[in-house]
């Protein structure tokens, strides 16, 4: 089962602890990390769904292509990571 | 009279507490967050404030003890954008995102309408809430409008809605002002929606659109309480007043040190009354000559009085923003806040002012309890 990982920066906010949920594409694993934590969701997605403009994704450090569809494909020992890009700083 | 007085800032929400000794700040809260704007609703006593967090998108809280402790409550959120829309291009600009930017303006419904709120938001949409903020909903009729696409931003990249003045004779009667799209008005308490008339001038245009009511930028508009129909608008290019509702303005040229400005205010009872914060125009946006000055008007617009008792008058560039100007209830009390983290009051409606900080964070907003 993949790993999701959050920035620090957002724990300041709410509460987004390291989880493991299913998931074969990013979308999926955040939509199985964000039925339990619903709040986190408008945090890191904009209204449409998207990455948020100054968030970041990665899996296995591979930063994510698909930041509107969220298509990349995550393997089943995959980490996960979303972070805040500095643009937003 | 009101004691106190919020103020938004680009670090954090401070509140004005007025005890025996004068003014002071007594509460801080959201320190080093992007407080966008403060709202507090006579009606249920309930504190409303928007943050702009830069990476995590725009949140709203709430205060029901006054600002002692506070809840995130429910974010203003567009509606999925049909696969096949195909936006239209609006007078300046990229079409708008259908995703919030920015919370600009919140304004309290009607005395007769616990629970409702109006929220202004770029890139243009508004939303009603009728829980106190803890659901909201896009007005489709005003975004689906088809002169809505025609909107574009004024000093940022998508249009938003700054002023919503609710009618106190009638809840239903709502006008709000847009950058840029013009004044809005519905009677029908927002299922359908018209644009004010004719008078507003926009300079920024060709010569043959100047006066299309949707292409203009009215930084601010403020409505007298005592009198409704009469509306101030402090726009890009102007003074203008209306004593119709909107349905025709007047505008007031000459009045020096210049009709620059994003801030109006109007006295609560006297509809001729009104406070204006004046800048050099237009790439510039500074005080004029350095000096921080008051313009008020108290006939309606025939002529202005200069007031500086109490502020800066050397090497100040402290520009004052739309929401950075307000007056209490009973006309007296006035508070200023500038970008540059300077805050000035007054209690003899302008006539001096007293610094209360001059190192704040840039300031957007200030908002007197009623």
């Amino acid at each position: 089962m993949p790993t999701v990982r959050f920035t620090e920066n957002i724990q300041r906010h709410l509460a987004c602890p390291v989880r493991q949920v299913d998931g074969n594409t990013v979308r999926e694993v955040l939509d199985n990390y964000f039925a339990a934590n619903e709040r986190a969701r408008g945090y890191v997605l904009d209204d449409q769904g998207r990455l948020r403009q100054h968030m970041a994704a990665f899996v296995d450090g591979r930063q994510v292509r698909d930041r509107a569809g969220l298509s990349d494909p995550v393997q089943p020992h995959a980490v996960v990571d979303i972070v805040q890009a500095l643009s937003g700083g | 009279m009101s004691t106190r007085c919020h103020v938004a800032t680009r670090k954090g929400l401070f509140t004005l507490e007025r005890g025996r000794s004068g003014w002071a700040i007594g509460r801080t809260a959201f320190l080093g967050d992007n407080c966008t704007i403060a709202m507090h609703d006579p009606r249920s006593g309930d504190l409303l404030v928007a943050l702009n967090h830069g990476h995590f998108g725009v949140k709203m809280h709430r205060s029901r003890d006054g600002g002692a402790t506070w809840q995130e409550i429910a974010t203003p959120t567009y509606p999925e954008k049909p696969a096949d829309y195909v936006p239209k291009t609006p007078v300046e600009g990229s079409p708008p995102d259908w995703s919030l930017k920015l919370v600009w303006s919140l304004a309290p419904g009607g005395a007769d309408e616990p629970g409702v709120i109006w929220c202004g938001t770029l890139p243009g949409g508004l939303f009603r809430s009728g829980d106190g903020g803890d659901s909201w909903e896009l007005n489709r009729p005003l975004w689906d409008d088809p002169l809505r696409e025609e909107w574009f931003g004024g000093g940022a990249d998508y249009p938003g809605i700054h002023s919503i003045c609710v009618d106190p004779r009638d809840s239903r009667h709502v006008v709000i002002g847009i950058s840029c799209g013009g004044v809005w008005h519905t009677g029908d308490g927002g299922q359908s929606w018209q644009t004010a008339g004719s008078g507003l001038r926009a300079e920024f245009m060709p010569p043959e659109r100047q006066f299309e009511p949707n292409v203009q930028d009215p930084h601010r508009v403020a409505q007298c309480r005592a009198n409704p129909d009469v509306l101030w608008v402090q726009h890009h290019n102007g003074i203008f007043r209306s004593t119709d509702a909107g349905a025709s303005w007047q505008e007031f040229t000459g009045v020096q040190p210049s009709v620059f400005g994003f801030a109006v205010a109007v006295h609560p009872a006297d509809p001729d009354t009104a406070w204006l914060v004046p800048a050099t125009k237009d790439e510039k946006r500074c005080p004029t000559d350095g000096r921080v000055v008051v313009n008020r008007t108290r006939d309606g617009g025939r002529s202005f009085q200069t007031l500086r008792k109490g502020l800066p008058q050397e090497h100040a560039y402290d520009l004052v923003f739309r929401h950075a100007l307000d007056v209490d209830e009973t006309g007296e009390r006035l508070a200023v806040g500038s970008t540059t983290g300077s805050l000035w009051l007054s209690e003899d409606g302008g006539d001096s002012w007293q610094t209360l900080s001059s190192n704040l964070p840039p300031i957007y907003a200030v908002h007197f309890e009623q």
